[in-house]
């Protein structure tokens, strides 16, 4: 809530008289009721390679992350502009390619990229849409100053934890929602499930049929997608569950086929469809890219989207915004160096001491070199890594991200957060006030990813720039 | 050249399969040296089949058998005008730019023992189409032309290393050399016309293109040695086999299959020369 140590900024004043007027040995019942909530609702985390407990919560901390509305507002424009130019981006890179053209981004980052699908090229998606859901990562470094960090295209998971950190605070602290006007978030599956439909596949006749498609329980985001489902009213289907007969696809119910139209997967590209991209994957529907280039069915997102969020093609978005859109970026992206430029890489071996290092088509911390906090051996490594595979990482700056007051073992303390906020495209856009607030637990800690000891906080956007009535009204 | 061709793919199981699907690229598209009089694909079921454009302009059917069956087929049947082009393809529909078919695939990997053969094969030599007619034949003088020593999954350093192989491994050979001399290239199936003998094969033809500049997308034929000329019908075109393969297909049910394949290629009647 500090840019740095400095006194709090004006949104967090109610904050902090809360937290000066509620009994400590309260605030630590209310602490442990949200962890009993959490367990209840089944909201667990299962992380990839770490091993341990599956089944393990993702620390919430009760203090809310806080924004007003004129912050609102600015980072919303921002992320309405940032998403148009990355579909603009992926409707052109699978068209026309006048980007390659114009000379903008470099050609061979695009079609020697991993990410590039051919199969996409031409191929006509429902609306003009790739990006349905875009989860933009954002830190703030000043009180105007927001980076994009990333940009999640593909599938981005999280927006659960957004939903249920508000239930849970609703529940834990209905005074505060009563008496403060903060903007709701719980109407997102709906906004989700409009965005879908919107964007219908041409040869879909009346109201279209959504489905989510899930790789299966076993899944770290399994529960995102079975309460998605849910909370939309569609149908949550495995691979097996769907079929595809004459270029069309259909979902196993007890009545029978019944038609898809609209599928939101949560299966990645390169499982979605065997016939298609990796014959082994049994995560998939075996020809629904027949059903997608017939025009049969909307994929959200679209196939071929993460070519948008490559690490590398990263650096290109303000350029994306001004060649699509002729609009100066709202939204700053973090310096980048990219390793595949000798003087960039150079320049980066120089400074690993002060440099975080990604690897570009990495994701979630893993592979990365945080310089600041890494041993001497760590950045040793790490060299060999990169003199061995410069063009597969970047380089950034540790920023000063701003810090969030945080429940930890010795009290109340800053803890540096991030920002997620949850971008829906149909026929237009739509972000639901918030997002999910990442908050690095460790002391100096600046990786906030819930594989790497992150916890979560409600975002709070209060007071209202339109006369929509906040959840504290009928609270 | 007037063609014919019929083409008959049946598959067998041992017991009764749920469900089949499979993606057939088994038509051609018209460019400069080829007009398609007719061209007819057939399945299982009654109703037409489901067609689209893939990413690299090939025409795809989608066609699937959604009951128990034990057997199925697939017809294609077609009569096309080609004329000799020296192998230079004009006008096919080629949405992707030649800098796409510049990295290597699962099957072209440039190895060390491709790079140094590329190198060899076209030591001296200038003239860009030169260079590639000299690799062409390097390439069929590399590997031998034997039924059985190679299989769909071999990919062109297996097949260097071999020595021999059928058309496929020509033409992964081919095109990871080409790559590894800074040469976009890519796989192309299709029918090949090999003489009046009534003769049928138990295989489509497979070739490659190289990216010749000025001239634009050049077929180079290894298996022949030759440019393809009227005698081919060019049909799919991929970075490798598995992205022009002519059928690629998935079963529900455990069984085994067994493929039965007649392609015939006739000079079509009334039109001898």
């Amino acid at each position: 809530m500090t840019g740095s140590d400095g006194p709090c900024r004006a949104p967090y004043a109610m904050i902090e008289s809360w937290l000066r007027d509620t009994p400590p040995d309260l605030m630590e019942a209310k602490r442990r009721n949200a962890e009993v909530l959490f367990r209840r609702i089944g909201i667990t985390f299962a992380v990839y390679t770490e091993g341990g407990d599956p089944e393990r919560l993702i620390p919430f901390d009760i203090i809310p992350r806080v924004l007003d509305s004129g912050e609102w507002q600015y980072l919303s424009r921002g992320l309405e502009q940032r998403v148009k130019a990355l579909n603009a981006f992926l409707r052109d890179v699978y068209g026309e390619r006048e980007i390659l053209r114009a000379g903008k981004i470099p050609a061979e980052l695009v079609l020697h990229n991993s990410m590039f699908t051919p199969e996409m090229q031409d191929l006509a998606v429902p609306g003009g849409v790739f990006t349905h859901v875009c989860g933009i990562d954002l830190v703030r470094v000043g009180p105007e100053d927001f980076y994009v960090l990333e940009d999640n295209c593909r599938t981005p998971s999280g927006v659960s934890y957004m939903l249920e950190n508000r239930a849970v605070m609703m529940r834990l602290f209905p005074d505060l929602f009563n008496r403060n006007v903060i903007r709701p978030v719980s109407h997102y599956p709906d906004e989700l499930m409009d965005a879908l439909q919107s964007v219908s596949p041409p040869n879909c006749e009346g109201e279209p049929t959504v489905a989510v498609l899930t790789p299966g329980a076993f899944n770290s985001a399994y529960f995102e997608h079975s309460y998605l489902a849910d909370e939309m009213g569609v149908e949550l289907v495995e691979g097996p569950d769907l079929v595809v007969d004459d270029a069309i696809v259909y979902m196993r119910t007890t009545e029978g086929l019944k038609r898809v139209d609209v599928l939101y997967r949560r299966v990645d590209d390169d499982f979605l469809d065997p016939l298609t991209f990796r014959p082994d994957s049994m995560l998939g529907v075996p020809g629904i890219m027949h059903a997608y280039r017939a025009g049969n069915i909307t994929l959200a997102n679209a196939v071929g989207a993460g070519i948008a969020d490559d690490k590398a093609v990263y650096m290109y978005v303000p350029e994306f915004v001004r060649f699509y859109l002729g609009e100066e970026p709202i939204l700053k992206n973090v310096p980048t160096w990219d390793c595949r430029h000798k003087d960039q890489l150079s320049y980066v071996l120089d400074h690993l001491d002060e440099l975080v290092v990604k690897e570009v088509h990495g994701s979630g911390g893993y592979g990365m070199l945080v310089g600041p906090k890494a041993s001497r051996e760590e950045r040793e490594t790490y060299r060999q890594i990169l003199l061995a595979r410069p063009e597969d990482h970047i380089a950034q700056p540790t920023l000063a991200l701003s810090t969030c007051p945080t429940f930890v073992d010795g009290g109340i303390a800053p803890r540096h957060v991030d920002l997620r906020p949850f971008v829906l495209m149909g026929k237009e856009i739509r972000i639901v006030p918030g997002g999910l607030t990442r908050v690095a637990l460790r002391e100096g800690s600046l990786v906030v990813n819930s594989s790497q000891g992150g916890g979560t906080k409600d975002t709070w956007v209060v007071g209202t720039d339109d006369p929509a009535p906040g959840e504290g009204a009928r609270a | 050249m007037r063609l014919n061709i019929r083409h008959r793919t049946v598959y067998r199981y041992d017991r009764p399969i749920a469900y089949a699907i499979q993606t057939l690229r088994l038509t051609p598209s018209p460019h400069d040296g080829l007009h398609i009089l007719s061209w007819r694909l057939r399945g299982e079921t009654r109703r037409p089949l489901t067609a689209s454009t893939d990413g690299f302009g090939n025409v795809v059917h989608c066609h699937t058998v959604n009951h128990p069956h034990d057997s199925s087929a697939v017809f294609v049947e077609g009569e096309v005008e080609t004329q000799d082009t020296a192998g230079v393809v004009r006008n096919a529909p080629d949405p992707l730019p030649p800098l796409y078919f510049l990295q290597p695939t699962p099957l072209t990997g440039v190895t060390p023992r491709i790079d140094a053969f590329a190198q060899e094969a076209v030591g001296g030599i200038s003239a860009p189409l030169d260079r590639l007619h000299q690799l062409m034949g390097a390439v069929r003088d590399a590997v031998d032309w034997q039924l059985g020593r190679t299989a769909v999954h071999t990919d062109a350093d297996e097949a260097l290393a071999e020595g021999a192989g059928v058309c496929q491994d020509h033409a992964h050979l081919f095109i990871a050399a080409c790559r590894a001399l800074g040469t976009p290239a890519r796989y192309v199936s299709g029918y090949l016309w090999t003489g009046n003998h009534n003769e049928e094969f138990e295989a489509n033809h497979a070739w490659s293109e190289a990216f010749v500049p000025g001239l634009g997308w050049v077929g180079f034929d290894p298996a022949n040695r030759v440019c393809p000329n009227e005698y081919y019908v060019r049909c799919a075109v991929g970075p490798d086999y598995r992205g022009a393969a002519p059928v690629r297909g998935l079963v529900r049910g455990e069984a085994v299959e067994e493929m039965e394949v007649q392609v015939r290629v006739t000079q079509a009647a009334g039109a001898q020369q």
